[in-house]
């Protein structure tokens, strides 16, 4: 299977991110990392290739990816939505951002909109609680959230 | 080549995301376009403090403190401050409370009761050049321990200084060191913990981006006097413009062989790995860390052996907060007895605090130990926004507690805070007012601490979803008195027989708002009443018949349709059954017709309606 997996670009830059851990203790974290990076989430196929790779029993593999929440196992859409749902955003009213964008985009926190377009997940705490509640959408931040903010952050988003 | 001024834009993570960078543009192309560009200088910087108040910036050395600031500002900025020497008025900081407009940084209150100590740099320096980073005595302790101290007087000089760790237990930082340092292995370990768990806060991120040296520093210090030849930066994937400036500064440091291979000519050799959490709080605790580090599930191991003797990879390792790190190079240069001038006799030093929540300053302060909650909140954070009464304050996250009203005054201190059943925490310091529900902010604490158990043993995985769903209970008006009771219990049961920190401190948002907000408790159990007007089940929205004008924008808005009524002619009404409490028409009313009931009246109105 390696050598034609090894043809598609990705699977090749990811056997050269293994490679360039080989000298390093207990890297698989910062592989699977790489691996989300290159691939935006991590199937079982490349799952197995990190496990053939490194020589690392794919039992092990799933459970590190399953054990930590950063590391996803399904396509995401188009755009990521992270809402902070931190403490400061819970008491600045996080839960009513949640619920706009349920109503803006028809999905709850881990759904895909059914064009792709939108992903929509959590997270705790951006470090800009001083502008809570705060969603940041792929690597954009936006803080101050309310109704008329939201929907018009969207509309940018919306192509 | 002189300069004249110094524009420090700040362009922490808050700032960022209220576009500094479009400012910082709009600047540099008017310094050019004015011939500044020799005279005037922008830098970068970390965190300033004041994030609400972003895009911040600081113009030295006359302290003028911009706030608000918009890319259109800078040639107003330009032309009458850089060129005639008059700051732009209408950009400083206003004091609130003075109502005058207040110039030099000094005159701000939230700045002038702060003691910078870790957060020195933080805002002043640019933090992707070492060079600045060196003119503000950077490397200098390092190379004062590395040339002229022996291990043990670097650890001596750390124990005296009491030092405490800033990670959140407090436990002395000296004594750590000692323990390592007497440890015997092939290699030891240096680990910082930057994995900043607390939802809620952000100040290790804050001075790993806007002073990543420091830290550093403390390192490599504490490599030499515990032996070690190897360090990690653990830190959470959250966090890339940390890691980015991390991996710029550890380059720029083994360039100048102050990281490496014979460390300034002294023969000593240290290097630092960053490695990336992913995703689990657990990881903050110290052997869950370790063996995330390994490429392991974060599952916490038995302790003892302690990571000093038995750590990563099997060896001894010293693990410390980030902001302990902070601490390192300024008690090495300026010694035990100035560190231990700061804060109180068991508790020496500054902490950092993120504070946000319901208070006017949010951001980063930097304070002596021993300030009362109140001066920071009140004198520091400006009290409460919107004539709103203050309520509590949380500390410590989930593990911590929430304090109320009549304790502000109490110190801020590790053994103070913890007898209010409360903890000092990493620094992370929300305020709620009386718009927050303490019965609701329990639960919120719970669901993240049940989410995060890593599920290894079973006081942990299966009490903490018992005490959520009593909340839960209570919460949606099914709870009994009992509920109290059991609640009680079972957190006292999770804390004595949890595996490790995380079940052993989960319970306490719970238990410290049973002790504190029991009336809260009460009411949602007896009256169905939510005070807050948070628990969605014990609310009910109703029109006002006098203030309606039957403009019918709350029924469009409605997203279940719930509101009906006739244009123009009023009232419009809400169908209880229908609705979803999501609060639109509330928001969306333009006459303020819409109110929300909890308790008494709206039971009434419930058991009218169903008759
Ligand atoms: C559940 C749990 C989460 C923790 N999270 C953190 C954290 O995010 N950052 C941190 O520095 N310490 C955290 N700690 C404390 C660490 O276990 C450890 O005590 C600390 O890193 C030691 O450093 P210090 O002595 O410098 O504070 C946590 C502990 C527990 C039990
Ligand atoms: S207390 Fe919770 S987090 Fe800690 S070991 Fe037990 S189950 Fe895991
Ligand atoms: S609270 Fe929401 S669901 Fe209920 S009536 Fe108002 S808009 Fe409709
Ligand atoms: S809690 Fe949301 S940004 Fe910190
Ligand atoms: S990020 Fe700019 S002041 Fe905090």
């Amino acid at each position: 299977m390696n050598d034609v997996q090894l043809k598609n670009p990705m699977y090749a830059e990811l056997d050269r991110v293994i490679d360039s851990y080989r000298d390093a203790k207990g890297p698989l974290i910062q592989v699977l990392h790489r691996a989300q990076e290159i691939f935006g989430y991590l199937p079982p196929e490349v799952q197995q290739f990190v496990s053939q790779r490194m020589g690392i029993p794919p039992s092990k593999v799933y459970g590190v990816v399953t054990f930590y929440n950063f590391f996803r196992t399904v396509p995401q859409g188009k755009h990521v939505i992270n809402v902070c749902l931190g403490t400061a955003c819970h008491v600045k009213g996080a839960d009513r951002v949640v619920e706009i964008l349920r109503e803006e985009l028809g999905i709850g926190i881990g759904q895909t909109t059914e064009d792709r377009q939108f992903t929509l997940s959590a997270v705790r705490c951006l470090g800009a609680c001083g502008l809570a509640p705060v969603m940041m959408i792929d690597e954009e931040v936006y803080g101050k959230l309310d109704r008329a903010k939201i929907k018009h952050v969207l509309q940018q988003y919306a192509s | 080549m002189t300069r004249r001024l110094d524009v420090l834009v700040c362009s922490g993570a808050a700032c960022v995301s209220s576009h500094s960078a479009a400012v910082r543009d709009a600047l540099s192309r008017e310094i050019d376009e004015n011939g500044l560009s020799n005279e005037i200088r922008i830098v970068e910087t970390g965190c300033m403090g004041p994030c609400e108040l972003g895009p911040v910036m600081l113009v030295y050395p006359d302290g003028a403190f911009y706030i608000h600031v918009k890319p259109e500002d800078a040639a107003e900025i330009v032309q009458e401050h850089f060129l005639k020497g008059r700051p732009v008025k209408r950009l400083l900081w206003e004091d609130p409370e003075a109502r005058r407009i207040v110039e030099g940084k000094k005159q701000i209150p939230f700045f002038a009761k702060q003691v910078k100590v870790v957060l020195r740099n933080c805002g002043r320096i640019d933090p992707e050049n070492i060079e600045e980073y060196i003119a503000a005595d950077g490397y200098e302790a390092l190379g004062k321990a590395l040339t002229q101290m022996a291990r043990n007087e670097v650890i001596q000089v750390i124990t005296d200084s009491g030092l405490r760790g800033r990670g959140g237990a407090g436990f002395p930082t000296g004594k750590k060191w000692q323990f390592v340092a007497s440890a015997t292995g092939e290699t030891k370990y240096v680990v910082c913990n930057g994995d900043e768990g607390d939802p809620g806060a952000f100040m290790d991120r804050s001075l790993l981006e806007g002073d990543p040296h420091t830290v550093i520093e403390g390192m490599t210090i504490a490599a030499y006097a515990v032996g070690a030849s190897r360090g990690y930066i653990y830190i959470r994937a959250e966090y890339p413009l940390a890691i980015k400036r991390l991996q710029i500064a550890l380059g720029q440091a083994r360039k100048m062989g102050l990281l490496g291979e014979n460390i300034l000519e002294t023969g000593f050799s240290f290097d630092i790995e960053v490695r990336m959490g992913a995703g689990a709080f657990v990881c903050g605790e110290e052997t869950a860390l370790i063996a995330s580090i390994e490429g392991e599930r974060g599952i916490a191991r038995v302790r003892p052996p302690y990571p000093a003797v038995r750590g990563l990879f099997g060896m001894p390792t010293l693990i410390n907060n980030v902001e302990t790190w902070g601490n390192i190079r300024h008690i090495v240069l300026n010694g035990a007895d100035w560190f231990r001038s700061i804060g109180t006799e068991r508790s020496p030093g500054t902490k950092v605090f993120a504070l946000s929540g319901k208070v006017k300053n949010t951001g980063l302060v930097e304070i002596p130990m021993g300030m009362t909650l109140r001066e920071l909140i009140f004198d520091i954070g400006g009290g409460i926004p919107n004539g709103k009464k203050f309520k509590a304050v949380q500390t410590g996250g989930p593990s911590g507690g929430c304090i109320p009203e009549k304790y502000l005054d109490t110190p801020i201190d590790y053994e103070s805070l913890k007898e209010l059943g409360a903890i000092m925490g990493s620094g992370g310091m929300i305020v709620m007012d009386e718009d927050n529900c303490m019965v609701n902010i329990a639960k919120f604490f719970l669901e993240f601490t049940s989410d995060e158990s890593c599920g290894q043993c079973v006081p942990c995985r299966t009490g903490l979803p018992r005490m959520l769903d009593i909340l839960k209970r209570i919460t949606s008006g099914n709870g009994t008195m009992d509920d109290l009771d059991l609640l009680q219990h079972l957190g006292e049961m999770i804390i004595e027989t949890s595996f490790c920190g995380l079940g052993k401190t989960a319970p306490n948002p719970v238990l410290s708002t049973l002790k504190y907000f029991e009336d809260e408790y009460r009411e949602h159990i007896e009256e169905k009443k939510c005070r807050a007007k948070v628990c969605t089940d014990l609310i009910a929205y109703r029109i006002d018949e006098d203030a309606c004008r039957a403009c019918g924008i709350c029924a469009v808005n409605c997203p279940v349709g719930a509101i009906t009524g006739e244009l123009g002619k009023p009232p419009y009404i809400i169908d209880e059954e229908a609705c979803i409490r999501c609060g639109t028409c509330l928001e969306v009313c333009p006459f303020g017709a819409v109110h929300v009931l909890s308790g008494e009246l709206c039971n009434q109105d419930k058991r009218e309606g169903s008759k």
